[in-house]
């Protein structure tokens, strides 16, 4: 009988989540695309644990700081500090537009490569680790579809799909870029009780969000970016009237003939 | 009677026997490259590959005559030179992979004809354009079965990572390692060389031209029969083989040309599935099947 390679997996688990939560601490960054900043001088901190939305309007730099977090973006200036994990151990949803939809492939193997971490590009997947796969499906309500190819899923069934791979990948902090765009009530409520599940397992959480209704009712903390920042704590205090004023008039298109900037100079 | 159309000529000619046996192995390596070319979009990276490759052949041409050695060589050089040209350059600038592709093998294929036409005459170029199928020597035979073989170690070795970097590159390139590389362009560079090695072992069986053919028109129709990655590799080995043994056969009886017979016989197959596949097809779409309740 072929035991996995794997199977330690539960108390290896147990033991990670005792494991502290990673913080990130922001100095200074700007990332930049040709020489203008989309992310601009951002100084700052998510706590170790924190469930932390990001809010802004379009272009202001929202994706691109998940991207720097997560190392696809080098930063022009300043640093990313991401304390107590590996870099590998992130977990990234992206733009549902940024996935091949077409690909052949069954909701199961999709969702299975979320246990890349545990048997990489060899190891094989044994009828523990299935069923942990399994698991996850059922949990994010897909139970029914393991067998279907992904071309058939319906947007949020696609997504649901996606967090169930997240759900396996079992990674201390999470990244989601705008994980609720375009889904229904129904969808959209299960996939939060999936993100206020892994904020009760001490991870961090940063999600890029559009719903500020959603924002106020479910995340903690929030920054208010405007390619800089507008402003970052406790969401009642970062959500006001004026605020998102401010963010809205801060963040009209590229100058092409911007002056250099002399931030760092001062 | 069945038996001498079909069967006989394989019996009774050692050459007949030499370009089945040669075209069953491009089959067998061709058949998945061809279905993951299409899954990543670079259906007609092949093309330009095959046009690539021509500049070394030509050089090895001229250096050593109609010698396998040197023209395979030759082939391998130029393909891998385009190919990682074309890729350092779709990194290092916003240019993307198809257009730095377009360019580079739009060079290597200018100068390739110019070679050949300079010192070779058109018979030659026929030769390294359309193959000779049905003159296979030990040598030929031997690279083009050694080529397959690795072909398909390789490929299950980088299986796994190869499937998602089509899918989803950015999740390889989150949980992927493998150092500032990243495990995505390990595994597209090994794939493209991999491609490359076909076609050069392919051209002297079929020409560069043809090979595509053979490495593509398997792997497009196969999307029509199945919805996984591994059932499309599958039918595209088994329409590869049935193209090869029915473009023989049809090169045999009526004097055709073997390569033309055997990329006509996969274009064949090809638009059969367009039009009666088991997914997608045009028969499919016109047929409505009763709905299910849920």
């Amino acid at each position: 009988m072929a035991h996995d390679h794997c199977s330690h997996t539960h108390t290896h688990r147990s033991s990670r989540d005792q494991a502290p939560a990673p913080g990130i601490r922001l100095d200074n960054l700007t990332v930049a695309y040709r020489r203008h900043p989309a992310v601009h001088h951002l100084s700052g901190n998510f706590a170790p644990g924190s469930l932390t939305a990001i809010v802004g309007p379009n272009g202001a730099g929202k994706s691109t700081l998940l991207k720097a977090i997560m190392g696809a973006l080098r930063p022009a200036t300043g640093r990313i500090e991401i304390a107590g994990i590996n870099r590998r151990d992130i977990a990234y949803l992206p733009q549902i537009s940024e996935v091949d939809r077409t690909f052949p492939i069954t909701v199961l193997d999709l969702v299975a490569m979320g246990l890349w971490r545990r048997c990489g590009a060899f190891r094989r997947i044994g009828r523990d680790q299935l069923h942990r796969v399994n698991d996850a499906i059922t949990t994010v309500g897909l139970s029914g579809l393991a067998e279907r190819p992904i071309s058939t899923l319906s947007g949020g069934q696609f997504q649901r799909a996606l967090f169930a791979r997240m759900l396996l990948q079992d990674a201390r902090l999470l990244l989601l870029d705008e994980p609720f765009t375009a889904l229904d009530m129904k969808t959209t409520t299960d996939l939060i009780d999936v993100v206020k599940h892994w904020h009760g397992e001490n991870r961090t959480i940063i999600a890029v969000l559009h719903d500020i209704d959603l924002v106020r009712e479910h995340f903690p903390q929030a920054l208010l970016l405007a390619r800089s920042e507008v402003a970052w704590g406790k969401t009642e205090d970062v959500l006001t009237g004026t605020n998102l004023l401010t963010a809205r008039r801060m963040c009209e298109g590229f100058d092409d003939n911007a002056p250099f900037c002399d931030h760092q100079a001062a | 009677m069945l038996y001498d159309a079909l069967i006989a000529p394989f019996v009774e000619y050692g050459f007949m026997r030499r370009a089945l046996a040669g075209c069953l192995a491009l089959s067998f390596g061709g058949g998945p490259l061809g279905v993951l070319l299409v899954l990543r979009r670079m259906s007609l990276m092949g093309d330009a590959l095959a046009h690539a490759i021509l500049p070394g052949a030509a050089i090895g041409f001229l250096v050593a005559g109609l010698s396998l050695v040197a023209m395979t060589i030759g082939g391998v050089a130029t393909g891998l030179a385009v190919a990682v040209l074309a890729g350092l350059v779709s990194r290092a600038t916003p240019l993307r992979e198809d257009a730095s592709f377009a360019a580079f093998y739009l060079i290597s294929l200018g100068l390739g004809v110019l070679i050949v036409s300079m010192r070779g005459s058109s018979v030659d170029l026929l030769h390294v354009l359309f193959g000779s199928v049905l003159a296979l020597d030990d040598a030929a035979l031997l690279l083009i079965v050694s080529i397959s073989t690795v072909t398909l170690i390789v490929l299950a070795i980088i299986y796994r990572p190869l499937i998602i970097e089509c899918l989803d590159p950015g999740f390889l390139r989150a949980v992927g390692g493998f150092g500032p590389v990243g495990l995505g362009s390990v595994v597209h560079v090994t794939f493209i060389a991999l491609v490359v090695f076909n076609l050069v072992g392919g051209f002297q069986a079929l020409g560069t031209l043809m090979v595509v053919g053979l490495i593509m028109l398997p792997a497009v129709a196969a999307r029509f029969w199945f919805q996984s990655a591994p059932g499309q590799m599958a039918i595209a080995i088994v329409f590869g083989i049935v193209a090869s043994v029915a473009g023989l056969l049809a090169s045999y009886h009526w004097h055709a040309p073997a390569s033309s017979a055997i990329i006509l016989a996969a274009g064949g197959l090809y638009i059969l599935s367009v039009v009666a596949g088991r997914f997608d097809s045009l028969a499919a779409s016109l047929i409505t099947l009763r709905h299910r309740a849920g």
